[in-house]
């Protein structure tokens, strides 16, 4: 168990990498706190992989330090990291059998027999598979094979981190409530450092003490699920997490007010003069179909009934709106105005989160 | 699904049993008209029956070419196979020196049997060839024309010099299908070197090595060109396989009954350790899936 620290880190897979483009992952420095679950979220090929790559040693970066516990480990080959790490898809040695198979990294670092045959009961009973433990891993369904690669990652107590490199994708949909239960049950009692990279913003959402998003090499924001909900920092954030996501609009900003395309809405906070593009950005939760002369006027596209509550997507002048209403609700032909609740409302100047002065 | 019943399908397979009749059924029933009848010459033929095949299973001449053919392959298996695999692990995996040595494995594999055997034959002489001259100066009593032991020598570097790329490249191919992920998890579970070859490595490259063994030993086992090139079966019969020793017996005596019955019985033996050895892979096989 350790607190991982990164200083200055950045990688490209280039040999010679000149501008920021070239970097597969940019410039970052963080820390991430002994004993917590983190959800690495974003979408394919933002660096996820790359960064958890680092933090276990397959992978060297081309600039910056990795420290476990303030002591430098970037020089360091993955076996002596003492780290555990499970891939997207299984990894099983085919001519062991399961029960091998999970006690492989514990007899490799020498660990006693007898340890070892009740750590991998234990770890087997954990993963559903102790009727399964004789057999050959070869042949097992892909289900079957990632739940070992599962059980591999979680056997040692001794880690100094566990990392998930999107464990769950093969995996049944019961099923994977059932593992990330585990999970969470495992970082419950052991306290291990787990970091959960994922693309799937209810996964890491349900997993994650603290969610961290890239996009496009960096980090846009770090925050409790909460907060990226309510305060997404990047409009990226805004439209990553959420279903539908964040409404952006182009607005100009003026002290409390924004004029939208010729409308001016209250946006309950005072801004300062913003450079740049400037947007509002309001979740779906946030808003309410009006009637008369409040708020934006729309014309309603299309209703989708989810069950749970009704999304009506809308259009604002070229610009697409998404509203949830209540399931019972009577979308009325006198309904064509949407109205923002303040509280609700994000100002973003290129891309970024704009702090308002005092509610 | 319910089948329907068409006699007439059975025409659908005349052309395939046509040419299969052409190109294998047909000769070898010529093989095997020759080899129970007795000739004189003069296209005159009379029956013998069994007795070619009873005669030979009784011949010396045919134990000892047996005996020598065994060992042959044996040996050639036992080196070319671990140093197929150990080039392959030490191979480049990608970039400009991967296609290199591709390239100059494939080489060897490319020159025809008789060349090969052309190539070594003056390669070892003590008069003008680089090696046996080399050895001889060195001091080694080396002359693959008298010595039974340099023939030996010569004969299987020589296999092993042509031969190894093939095993090599079969087992590179395996190693590069296998995906990183796999490695990765070992260094994860921190596998020595050893262990990431016994269980990752070999059962990933079991199927083609299977191939390739296969491949060698019924090559090995046909062995004729190259070692009748070197040392046309000498030392008095010391390098006389059982293919010199059939071309000997069919053209150089005439004896085209026993050569025949000595054909049929070469081909099953070959069909049979071909045999045993694929089943019993395959068994292994599957007996790891249950």
């Amino acid at each position: 168990m350790a607190k991982i620290t990164l200083e200055n880190l950045a990688h490209s897979y280039l040999p010679n990498p000149s501008s920021e483009d070239d970097y597969a992952l940019k410039e970052l420095n963080h820390e991430w706190v002994d004993g917590e679950a983190y959800a690495l979220l974003g979408s394919s090929g933002c660096g996820k992989s790359t960064l958890l790559n680092i933090i276990s040693g397959l992978l060297q970066p081309s600039q910056g330090r990795i420290l476990f516990n303030d002591v430098d480990v970037t020089d360091q080959p993955t076996a002596e990291r003492n780290i555990a790490q499970v891939f997207q898809f299984p990894v099983v040695y085919d001519t062991m059998t399961v029960r091998d198979n999970l006690a492989f990294p514990l007899r490799n670092r020498g660990a006693d027999a007898s340890y070892v045959a009740q750590r991998v009961q234990q770890i087997g009973e954990m993963i559903g598979m102790e009727a399964e433990l004789d057999r050959k891993a070869r042949g097992l369904t892909a289900d079957a094979k990632q739940k070992i690669s599962l059980g591999r990652g979680m056997v040692r107590e001794d880690v100094n981190a566990l990392l998930f490199d999107e464990p769950l994708t093969v995996i049944d949909p019961h099923m994977k409530w059932e593992l990330r239960t585990q999970l969470k049950q495992l970082h419950h009692d052991f306290g291990h450092t787990m970091i959960y990279v994922t693309h799937d913003q209810t996964e890491a959402l349900t997993f994650a003490d603290k969610v961290v998003v890239m996009y496009d090499g960096g980090v846009v924001q770090m925050g409790t699920p909460q907060e990226l909900f309510e305060t997404p920092e990047h409009t990226f954030v805004g439209y990553f997490i959420g279903s539908p996501g964040m409404n952006f609009l182009d607005a100009e900003i003026a002290g409390r007010h924004a004029n939208i395309a010729g409308t001016q809405i209250d946006l309950g906070a005072g801004y300062g003069a913003i450079d740049g593009k400037t947007q509002v950005g309001v979740r779906p939760e946030f808003t309410r179909l009006g009637t008369g002369n409040e708020g934006l006027p729309i014309n309603i596209t299309r209703i989708e009934d989810v069950g749970r509550h009704k999304i009506v997507r809308a259009d604002y002048k070229g610009q697409e709106i998404n509203i949830i209403a209540d399931e019972g609700q009577e979308i009325g032909a006198d309904m064509n105005r949407v109205v923002f609740d303040p509280a609700g409302i994000n100002v973003y100047a290129n891309d970024w989160r704009v702090k308002g002065e005092a509610a | 699904m319910e089948k329907t019943v068409n006699q007439k399908a059975w025409f659908l397979i005349l052309p395939v049993l046509i040419l299969v009749a052409f190109s294998a059924v047909i000769p070898l029933m010529t093989v095997v008209n020759y080899s129970v009848q007795d000739t004189f010459g003069n296209n005159q033929f009379f029956w013998a029956g069994l007795e070619w095949f009873e005669e030979l299973l009784h011949s010396e001449r045919l134990h000892d070419a047996l005996g020598r053919q065994i060992i042959f392959s044996l040996i050639i298996l036992a080196i070319e196979v671990p140093l197929g695999i150990f080039i392959a692990l030490n191979m480049p995996k990608k970039g400009f020196w991967a296609s290199l040595c591709l390239v100059l494995m494939s080489l060897p594999l490319l020159i025809p049997w008789n060349v090969v055997g052309t190539i070594w034959q003056i390669f070892g002489r003590v008069d003008i060839g680089l090696l046996g001259y080399t050895l001889d100066k060195l001091g080694f009593a080396y002359n693959y024309t008298q010595d039974s032991f340099a023939a030996w020598v010569t004969v299987i570097v020589m296999d092993v010099w042509h031969w190894t790329s093939l095993v090599a490249l079969l087992a590179y191919a395996g190693l590069q299908s296998i995906p990183d992920a796999y490695y990765q998890a070992a260094k994860i579970d921190q596998a020595s070197r050893w262990k990431v070859f016994r269980f990752i490595e070999l059962p990933k490259m079991q199927g083609v090595l299977m191939i390739a063994i296969l491949l060698r030993f019924m090559d090995s086992f046909m062995i004729y060109t190259e070692p009748f090139v070197v040392t046309g079966g000498g030392p008095g019969n010391s390098t006389t396989f059982l293919s010199i020793d059939l071309v000997k017996m069919a053209l150089g005596q005439f004896d085209l009954g026993p050569a025949a019955a000595f054909s049929i019985m070469y081909y099953l033996v070959i069909l049979l350790i071909s045999y045993v050895f694929y089943t019993v892979m395959t068994n292994l096989d599957k007996r790891d899936g249950v």
